[in-house]
């Protein structure tokens, strides 16, 4: 592996060559081909954007198409914990409601995965049990900041894979980004996909957070979801939840339809992850119709779309018993967890 | 996850309820601020989404045109022209505020009389109605800085006719920067949409407006040509086609009545290679299937740079297919019905011609309800600037595509037409804008966006597209004469 050398001056420094990238830009990766490549694309208008994603945000989703709603955010959900006071404890009781959301309504559908700090998923592993199909996501690569070396954020994804993380939420290297270093941005997410490799060959599925609000403009998102999937993502995912904006409408919009241009271009289907700020049913509805709208309905599964968030399960779990029984009920009548 | 059985996307039906309208039988005609029974046979007013009959309408023959134009006459004379500004402000911004406090009751009623999708008229038809009265009542006391001089006077008695696509907004257009100058008004609206206009009446009531300050007749076109051809109008102020706007223009050479007209387009929405493409999408959507293309501004020849035709075509082609035509009163429409049988024909043999011609059709495939009128969006591609639906304005959900190779052939491309209302404009690059817009011949030109509307802006044609400008400071210009030179409309003096 080439690592993250940073280029000279004199002799072009080689990418790592990922599959993706050498089939779409060609062989012998160079930063400058991939800065080409990435340039190349074409610009977002912001008022555009978010006008479109005001309008797709307007649909009215009622009755049998809202039971449905409910229950697909459901199995969507990567119920999170990712607080410095995280305890065996807390990591429990998430798992506890990860399995049963709801126990007043065992119909109730599990969500699709837990998301902890790398050193929670032993915690996390063992209360899912076997066969539980609930995911174990880790938050990898010196979570939140992305700022350790190389080498550290590569022993914390193969610590998590080990542990048995299914899943690896890693950071880009925004600082790099901003400094217009995409070779190292690349590099990086080449080696960590390399790092979710487990022994018998398989592979963590690898979520790329991009932290959309750190990158700041939307042709930045378009930019760095792009070289995100030719790096070798399985997800693109919008943000820690630690800056604000985290997850917005326009921002997630941006990166379906990024995710739609791949499919068109390879066949290949690409995830996406908005995660924190999302904390209402009627949010949570409005990305629903900006999926099936933008890349088709197909990707309303949790292969290919989460929502990163804690405290979104509840409202839903309350919208979803007053369709049932025709009355809202109130707080207590969920669980924390 | 187990499959659902039925598809997310068949949204659950969301429509807007009618139980918010309270409906009479029979509408008579609204003059000297009360409903008065017409002498001219009574019509329906029908759905056309339904073809089901909403209520009846009165029709006003030359003696009905008599008795609205004298009420104005007198409310001009008597109460309007001699009320101080900032008293006729007041009136307006209490319209304005009936309006948004009738909001949903307008949008469904405008819904239900049009076609038109309930999230355009709830969230562009009316809110912009509203926004016009703010805005011109505002102006009623400021009428020294409209740019004709110190003490500009009002014209007189205005005679207003307007179309079927906006009936109210084009209402709100007509009479807000009228009764801000000071004008008395009698207005007409489209035979197949009075309905909004008679619920206006209402809320003009509920105003306390001085009685015949505004009349508004309802009738076809023999109503309308009785009244911008009658000897005591001082004003005449007409939205609709190019053929009625040119007979009105012989009707009142001559005459010493002011005249704006704006009518026909057919817009270039010109999309260079360096344009944000997915926005561009958008605007072209927004450009020629906002309203099923009832839109005299509308974007319906796009002019797309060739190297990336195919492209911009497919996506064209896909974001198409995710537009939802039906139920005009269900939230989430987005194709609503063709306003009449008769408009339904001009699309339906204009696209014929289209094929005919050689371009080829495509068709966005969508369930066509079994009754009422309703036309799919529809693309020509390999279209030529000889072929008729590259000249003609279609008025419907018809797009034709042209291409191009350079900027210099864009624009020879979009000013080669005899309308010239609006253009757009799709690129990154600011300068490339500006120096393709100075070149346009259009009164309109959006840059980035299509079919954006804002009372503070002027909106109005060159060519055969019409004369004079609504909307902004420009848009009072065609209600008032300069104080200074005050004899050119002898009428308006006595």
């Amino acid at each position: 592996m080439t690592g993250a050398s940073v280029p000279s001056a004199f002799e072009p420094a080689f990418l790592a060559p990922a599959a993706r990238a050498i089939e779409v830009i060609g062989g012998s990766l160079t930063e400058k081909s991939l800065r080409l490549h990435l340039e190349g694309l074409a610009g977002v208008d912001a008022v555009g954007l978010q006008a479109r994603a005001a309008s797709l945000g307007t649909r009215s989703i009622k009755t049998t198409s809202k039971a449905w709603a409910l229950d697909a955010i459901i199995r969507m959900i990567d119920l999170t914990t990712l607080e410095g006071a995280d305890t065996p404890g807390k990591v429990q009781s998430l798992v506890a409601k990860a399995l049963t959301p709801d126990p007043s309504d065992m119909t109730t559908p599990r969500v699709a995965a837990v998301c902890v700090y790398g050193d929670m998923v032993p915690h996390a592993v063992a209360a899912l049990g076997q066969n539980s199909g609930v995911h174990v996501a880790a938050v990898a690569t010196a979570f939140p900041s992305g700022r350790s070396s190389l080498a550290v954020k590569l022993m914390d994804t193969k610590d998590a894979v080990a542990a048995g993380a299914d899943e690896i939420d890693m950071v880009i290297d925004r600082g790099a980004f901003l400094a217009g270093n995409y070779g190292l941005v690349f590099d990086e997410i080449v080696a960590v996909k390399e790092a979710c490799r487990r022994d018998d060959g398989s592979y963590a599925h690898l979520k790329v957070i991009l932290e959309t609000g750190e990158l700041n403009t939307y042709d930045n998102v378009r930019k760095a979801s792009w070289l995100s999937i030719l790096a070798g993502g399985d997800f693109i995912k919008t943000s820690t939840g630690k800056v604000s904006p985290a997850a917005t409408l326009p921002v997630t919009l941006l990166m379906l339809q990024v995710v739609r241009d791949w499919h068109r271009l390879t066949g290949e289907r690409i995830g996406v992850k908005p995660a924190g700020g999302i904390r209402t049913s009627k949010d949570a509805i409005k990305f629903l119709v900006t999926v099936a709208e933008t890349v088709g309905e197909e990707w309303l599964q949790p292969d290919l779309f989460r929502f990163g968030a804690s405290s979104l399960l509840n409202d839903v779990l309350l919208q979803r018993q007053k369709l049932s029984t025709g009355r809202y009920s109130g707080p207590d009548y969920v669980t924390v967890d | 996850m187990p499959a659902s059985t039925t598809s997310f996307l068949d949204y659950a039906p969301a429509p807007e309820s009618t139980s918010i309208l309270n409906l009479a039988d029979s509408y008579g005609l609204f003059i000297n601020g009360e409903f008065v029974p017409a002498n001219g046979k009574s019509f329906a007013t029908i759905s056309p989404a339904t073809e089901k009959k909403i209520t009846e309408i009165a029709s006003a023959d030359a003696h009905d045109v008599d008795l609205a134009v004298a009420a104005a006459r007198r409310a001009f004379d008597r109460t309007w022209s001699t009320m101080s500004g900032a008293d006729r402000g007041k009136y307006l911004f209490r319209i304005a505020r009936l309006v948004q406090e009738r909001a949903r009751e307008l949008a469904v009623a405008e819904s239900l009389d049009n076609g038109k999708p309930i999230k355009e008229s709830r969230d562009v038809d009316v809110p912009l109605v509203a926004a016009w009265f703010f805005y011109y009542a505002g102006w009623a006391d400021k009428l020294d800085h409209a740019g004709l001089g110190p003490n500009p006077r009002a014209l007189g008695v205005a005679a207003q006719v307007i179309p079927w696509n906006f009936p109210l907004l084009m209402l709100a257009w007509k009479i807000a920067p009228a009764l801000a100058a000071g004008n008395t008004v009698v207005i007409k609206p489209a035979e197949t949409t009075p309905l909004s206009a008679l619920i206006f009446a209402e809320i003009l009531q509920q105003a306390d407006l001085p009685p015949g300050v505004v009349n508004i007749i309802t009738g076809a076109g023999e109503t309308g040509a009785a009244l911008v051809n009658h000897p005591d109008v001082n004003k005449v102020a007409f939205t609709g086609s190019t053929a009625v706007g040119r007979m009105i223009a012989k009707s009142t050479a001559g005459t010493g009545k002011s005249v704006t007209l704006e009518l026909g387009g057919k817009a270039a929405n010109i999309v260079f290679d360096d344009a944000p493409l997915d926005q561009a999408v958008e605007g072209i959507v927004n450009g020629i299937f906002f309203n099923q293309g009832h839109v005299c501004c509308a974007g319906s020849r796009l002019l797309v740079q060739e190297n990336v035709e195919a492209e911009v075509v497919e996506r064209l082609k896909d974001r198409l297919k995710t537009l939802r035509l039906g139920d005009p009163l269900d939230k989430n429409t987005d194709i609503g019905a063709i306003n009449s049988r008769e408009q339904l024909d001009r699309i339906r043999e204009l696209s014929d011609i289209g094929e005919a011609e050689g371009a080829t059709r495509w068709t966005s495939p969508c369930e066509i309800p079994s009754k009422g009128f309703w036309f799919a969006p529809t693309i020509f591609t390999g279209v030529e600037t000889s072929h008729r639906i590259a000249r003609d304005e279609i008025f419907g959900p018809v797009l034709s595509v042209l291409t191009f190779r350079t900027p210099a052939e864009a624009i020879s491309k979009a000013n080669n037409t005899p309308y010239g209302l609006s253009a757009g404009i799709w690129t990154d690059k600011g300068s490339k804008i500006l120096a393709v817009a100075d070149q346009l011949r259009a009164g309109v030109i959006w840059a980035n966006t299509f079919n954006r509307f804002d009372p503070a802006s002027p909106f109005g044609g060159y060519k055969e597209s019409g004369y004079g400008r609504e909307g902004g400071r420009h848009g009072l210009a065609a209600y008032l004469k300069s104080g200074s030179n005050g004899g050119s409309t002898r009428k308006a003096s006595r």
